[in-house]
């Protein structure tokens, strides 16, 4: 029982000790980490081409994903090709140019898909084996 | 439907929200949708059953014409590590011992009607289009390389390492499996594939594609006129691919 009483007394101010270290390192840290968390700000990324988006911008924000696996099973289980809802169809129009004239992926730095994906942190897996820059054919176009 | 001479086609990022499909390029621009046999909503459909035929006769040791369009289409082997480089079609040369025969053939996904890749497969990534091409959809292959053992063709490879520069119309990657498609982005646009093509161009023409159940089609006829057989015939997976001179 005295051990007991120990150890729990023990573990009591252990636990007050490391809340006052904690605590410590906050106070020193504190003011620079509420900046920097203030300072996320919504993501920036370049204007798309096209006139419009295939569906409304608050959908697309929000489901996406749904549109994009409907789609990729439609087509790689069907052979249903239809542009509207497919990634192809979503990079041709996201894709930005650098100074150059050349497309820059997708899924670059600061790129539409890579920009907001870092905001919401969610990793995107597409572009291990999906191309992230318009097809050669689109590429030609003006 | 004329599968050979079919003209090159561009997609235009503009179209997409203009719900214009696909335009040709000049010269003699037309709209495509009016041309295509199957519209490009429509799903394939087990009216046609796609096919290839290999006149052995026409093949020559030497000639790779087929793979490297293949590697071409595709995005494969250009890696610097050409071992473990994906294979779609090799070329296979044989010699009959007693004769001295000497016979050289592309060997590729023979499409088979009761594909064993898809019998294995536990998470059905392995299927077979209703048009009979065999694909594997990696978005749920699990890379456990069931269906590398289990086809007797040897016609599947594994991607072991990252990839980059893919194709739009070829998406590959690390971890999953992959096999000769029949080129099925050029077949839903009414184009032969590019093996097919390749041979042609080379002047060959030992490579004949269309739908074998289209009694109309060059390789239905040639099926029916000629001695076709398939590959391990004694596995009776009715394969999509036959061989004539074997
Ligand atoms: S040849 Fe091999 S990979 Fe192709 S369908 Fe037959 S078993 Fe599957
Ligand atoms: S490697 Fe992929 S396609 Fe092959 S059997 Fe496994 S899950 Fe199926």
């Amino acid at each position: 029982m005295i051990w007991g009483d120990l150890i729990e007394r023990g573990c009591k101010w252990l636990s007050r000790a490391m809340r006052v270290v904690v605590m410590t390192i906050a106070l020193s840290l504190g003011t620079s980490v509420i900046e920097a968390y203030a300072e996320v700000s919504q993501p920036v990324f370049p204007s798309a081409r096209g006139e419009q988006c295939v569906e409304p911008v608050d959908i697309m924000r929000r489901d996406h994903f749904e549109f994009l696996k409907h789609q990729r099973d439609k087509t790689v289980r069907e052979g249903i090709r239809t542009p509207r809802h497919s990634l192809a169809g979503c990079i041709d129009c996201h894709a930005d140019k650098d100074a150059q004239g050349r497309f820059v992926p997708v899924n670059a730095k600061g790129q539409f898909c890579q920009s907001c994906h870092v905001y919401a942190a969610v990793k995107i897996d597409c572009f291990s084996c999906h191309a992230a820059r318009p097809s050669e054919r689109v590429s030609q176009s003006p | 439907m004329d599968m050979k001479n079919s003209s090159p086609r561009r997609t235009f990022f503009t179209q997409a929200s203009a719900g214009v499909a696909l335009l040709a390029l000049a010269p003699g621009v037309r709209l495509v949708d009016l041309a295509l046999a199957r519209a490009q909503d429509e799903p394939a459909s087990a009216a046609q059953r796609w096919g290839l035929l290999v006149d052995v006769d026409r093949c020559v040791s030497g000639c790779d014409a087929c793979v490297s369009a293949c590697n071409t289409e595709h995005g494969l082997g250009d890696s610097e590590r050409p071992q473990t480089d994906a294979q779609w079609i090799r070329k296979v040369d044989l010699v009959d011992h007693n004769t001295g025969r000497q016979l050289s053939l592309p060997l590729m996904c023979q499409h088979c009607e009761e594909p064993p890749c898809v019998d294995v497969c536990p998470t059905g990534a392995s299927f077979r289009r209703a048009d009979g091409i065999v694909l594997v959809d990696k978005h749920t292959c699990i890379g456990c390389r069931y269906c590398m053992m289990a086809c007797p063709y040897k016609a599947r490879s594994f991607i072991h390492e990252d990839l980059t520069g893919q194709k739009t119309h070829a998406p590959r990657g690390k971890g999953a499996v992959e096999s000769c498609t029949l080129c099925v982005h050029r077949v839903d646009r009414d184009e032969s594939p590019a093996c097919v093509e390749a041979c042609t161009d080379a002047g060959r023409e030992a490579l004949v594609f269309g739908d074998i159940n289209d009694r109309n089609d060059p390789l239905a006829t040639q099926l029916a006129e000629t001695t076709t057989r398939e590959l391990r015939a004694d596995l009776k997976l009715n394969t999509a691919v036959r061989y004539r001179g074997l």
